[in-house]
């Protein structure tokens, strides 16, 4: 996920016939939104996009998955996606779920408000979450 | 606007062996539960069983639909008679 080095995506057209490069969807393609969500992702162990700040949710599921991860004690980064669209598409592209919020720890989604109460309750996210 | 058993037709439509519950909370028409039971779960994670079912409903998550809270099962964990 983390672009570490320029890669050679720019094949240049030394030899091109091709008309149509397809340029605004190029991988290659700077993304400032998406990168800052991604290094925010790989830079904190427990991080919740949610609407909303964790002192004033702006949605029930949003709530409640806070609720449970202060239950837990389990210190979390937060990110209110509703300040500007493009946050949400692009962690949508980026983790392949369409609902807010959505909890990562360690890199990896775990899900959403659905999922860590149930994962809560059986007692499995304590330990997603170490 | 979408009701429960559209909801419901859709998942059963689109996954193969799918049986879905689907209740609209608050009567609005647009925040839906639904629990989905389908062999096709088996072997796969929860965030990829739920996945499965959003994939139904692509953009109109978010959209039309503004929620759509999800249980997801195998058949096994089902009682048999």
């Amino acid at each position: 996920m983390s672009s570490t080095e320029p890669s050679p995506v720019r094949d240049l057209p030394m030899a091109g016939n091709a008309p149509a490069p397809a340029a605004e969807t190029s991988s290659g393609e700077p993304n400032p939104i998406r990168d800052a969500i991604a290094e925010a992702i790989e830079q904190h162990a427990v991080i919740l996009f949610m609407k909303g700040t964790p002192e004033a949710p702006a949605c029930g599921f949003s709530a409640r998955t806070v609720a449970i991860l202060e239950a837990l004690d389990t210190p979390f980064a937060a990110v209110d996606i509703l300040p500007d669209p493009r946050i949400r598409e692009e962690l949508s592209a980026i983790s392949n779920w369409p609902t807010i919020p959505q909890l990562f720890a360690n890199g990896e989604l775990i899900g959403g408000c659905d999922i860590v109460s149930e994962m809560y309750e059986s007692g499995e996210l304590a330990e997603a979450l170490s | 606007m979408p009701s429960p058993e559209d909801i419901k037709q859709r998942i059963e439509a689109s996954i193969t062996g799918a049986h879905a519950e689907v209740e609209d909370t608050t009567g609005g028409g647009d925040h839906f539960r639904a629990t989905v039971t389908a062999p096709a779960f088996e072997g796969r994670s929860r965030i990829e069983q739920h996945r499965l079912v959003y994939d139904v409903f692509g953009a109109e998550i978010g959209g039309a639909i503004h929620a759509l809270s999800l249980k997801t099962q195998t058949p096994l964990k089902t009682p048999t008679p």
